[in-house]
């Protein structure tokens, strides 16, 4: 165990390029620029195979779709617009059950234009058969990258790894960033048994009749679904590799809290802040943190909530004119359940707007009338 | 935990130093974070970075409010920047500068209880790097003043961040900014 102070952002590369990828495709945009740069470099030191400075992210996604469909290992990094950019080919990746990693560094998307910190890029991409892995910190993100890789290629579904950009991309802190030793032991090399081969032509997501189509898409969702026992497996590999453990969720003082926040990403850390010094002052605080969004956690998250007083949903999301995503999410969770708590929703940090231990703090002491609230926070 | 807040101009080395800061603090076995003002950065325009020292982990990730230190690079700034916004009541500011403590009450909002501490780091600069850049020399200053972190670690972070002769000048500037501060 080698833990460095770094970026966050070089310690993601560097996770990336332990994990030997055969294509990196990247179009930099901030706050990923970073990840894509060292990268870059990464490749012009001859510690990468190969990357492919694309001239926009609509080809770096096109690029990664090659590159799985011929059975190599392939990778990118984006953010906001770039992600958006990415959206229709999203859908083709998935579809045509290609496996690969695409690092999201969170960031609001326009207009206006706004080039800080919330979720609205990687959440808007919810329906795209996508596995979305959201990270509280640099540590969990650098140990999604292998993570990802492998319940990828096990599963044919294509994963993003999500961390809050600069909160997480900007920060330099103590990671323990993997040796390549330690990931060859648990990344098996990718070799799929249907790939595209000039010897032995086929075809990749070809055309499908209304007496067809549906069944695919069905399968994909079974799939995805499904795709959690395999995520729930590789990372009790991975913590017994390194003493990391990872799970759909994370319960934090759960035990006895009456009244819990719900959240996804690095407020999380601010959260677990603020229900210490709230539960010194005798609150019942407590933390579900969504690790998974994609495939969600149903059955976890309603075990979590059940029985407790009051939840407060907060997401750095909004699905304008519906149900905020998350919230929708947990509402769906909690629906067989007997005793319902009382189900608030909180939107708040949309464009980097600070979301600080107070403001979760306030938040907990706030439900605890048992109201149901909407707010913006 | 204690947090720090670096002003300088853009290309004056203040997110370099916050990182270097964070570096030597995990030399001695502490917990750091480091980040600059999240936006877009611009060479002569006002910045500011941060770091965060602590005995445990730090878990929180948000701006910083109400810093412990401040340390300011570029004198100039007094007239632009409140540095000592949000400064909590015992803070300790650093100034690069050549005047007396005294002679800057009236640029920095000073309460009572907080301390100001001045070096004349550009000199320092000049005379080791043979450049004005003072983001590593004003460690040393931070070092002593603050006494979170060993001149020696430091020292390390800087040699490791810098390669031969150009690490050799800096850690003389951070010496002899960490000698020069009159407490």
């Amino acid at each position: 165990m080698v833990v460095k102070t770094v970026e966050g952002s070089f310690a993601v590369a560097e996770a990336i390029r332990e994990c030997e990828p055969d294509v990196v495709a990247c179009y930099p945009i901030t706050p990923s620029t970073h990840i894509a740069e060292d990268l870059n470099r990464m490749y012009a030191d001859g510690e990468v195979k190969k990357y492919i400075a694309v001239e926009a992210e609509f080809s770096a996604i096109s690029a990664l779709i090659g590159a799985s469909a011929a059975g190599g290992r392939a990778v990118s990094t984006t953010s906001s617009q770039g992600l958006l950019l990415m959206h229709e080919a999203l859908f083709a990746a998935s579809g045509m059950r290609l496996p690969m990693v695409l690092v999201v560094a969170n960031r609001a998307v326009s207009a206006p234009l706004n080039i800080w910190g919330d979720q609205q890029d990687s959440i808007s991409q919810r329906d795209s058969g996508w596995i979305q892995l959201y990270c509280e910190t640099n540590q969990e993100t650098v140990d999604s990258i292998p993570i990802a890789f492998k319940v990828s290629e096990e599963t044919r579904l294509p994963a993003m790894v999500c961390m809050d950009g600069f909160y997480l991309t900007h920060s330099v802190e103590q990671i323990d960033v993997p040796e390549k030793k330690l990931v060859e032991k648990f990344l098996p090399k990718f070799n799929p048994e249907i790939k595209l081969d000039s010897e032995n032509p086929l075809s990749l997501g070809v055309y499908a009749m209304p007496s067809d189509y549906q069944s695919f898409r069905e399968d994909l969702e079974l799939d995805l679904q499904k795709a959690k026992q395999s995520i729930t497996r590789v990372q009790s590999e991975w913590n017994n590799l390194t003493g990391r453990n990872y799970g759909m969720i994370e319960q934090y003082m759960m035990k006895d809290a009456e009244n819990v926040f719900v959240a996804m990403g690095s407020v999380c850390g601010n959260a677990k802040e603020a229900i210490d010094q709230l539960r010194a002052n005798g609150e019942k605080a407590g933390l579900l943190r969504v690790r998974a969004f994609r495939p969600f956690p149903f059955g976890e998250v309603a075990g979590a909530l059940n029985g407790k007083k009051n939840v407060a949903v907060f997401e750095k999301a909004v699905s304008l004119g519906g149900a905020p995503p998350l919230f929708g999410e947990v509402l769906c969770a909690l629906n067989d359940l007997s005793r319902k708590p009382t189900v608030s929703s909180f939107i708040g940090g949309l464009g980097g707007k600070d979301v600080t231990v107070n403001n979760v703090a306030k938040i907990i002491v706030k439900i605890k009338d048992g109201e149901k609230r909407f707010e913006w926070v | 935990m204690f947090e720090v807040r670096f002003h300088g101009r853009g290309g004056q080395g203040a997110v370099t130093a916050a990182e270097l800061l964070a570096v030597a603090v995990a030399v001695e076995g502490k917990s750091s974070q480091s980040f600059p003002v999240f936006g877009v950065e611009r060479r002569g325009a006002p910045v500011a970075s941060f770091c965060r020292i602590n005995d445990k982990q730090i878990r929180i990730h948000q701006q910083v409010y109400a810093p412990d230190f401040v340390v300011v690079l570029d004198e100039g700034l007094l007239d632009a920047v409140d540095v000592a916004n949000g400064l909590k009541e015992n803070g300790v500011i650093i100034v690069n500068s050549k005047c007396d403590a005294s002679a800057l009450n009236g640029k920095l909002k000073i309460k009572e209880g907080m301390k100001v501490f001045v070096i004349d780091a550009t000199g320092i600069a000049l005379k080791n790097l043979g450049k004005p850049i003072v983001n590593t020399a004003m460690l040393g200053a931070f070092a002593k003043a603050s006494g979170l972190v060993g001149l020696e670690s430091v020292k390390k972070a800087v040699n490791e961040r810098f390669e031969g002769k150009m690490a050799e000048k800096n850690v003389k500037a951070v010496e002899e900014c960490y000698n020069e501060l009159k407490q």
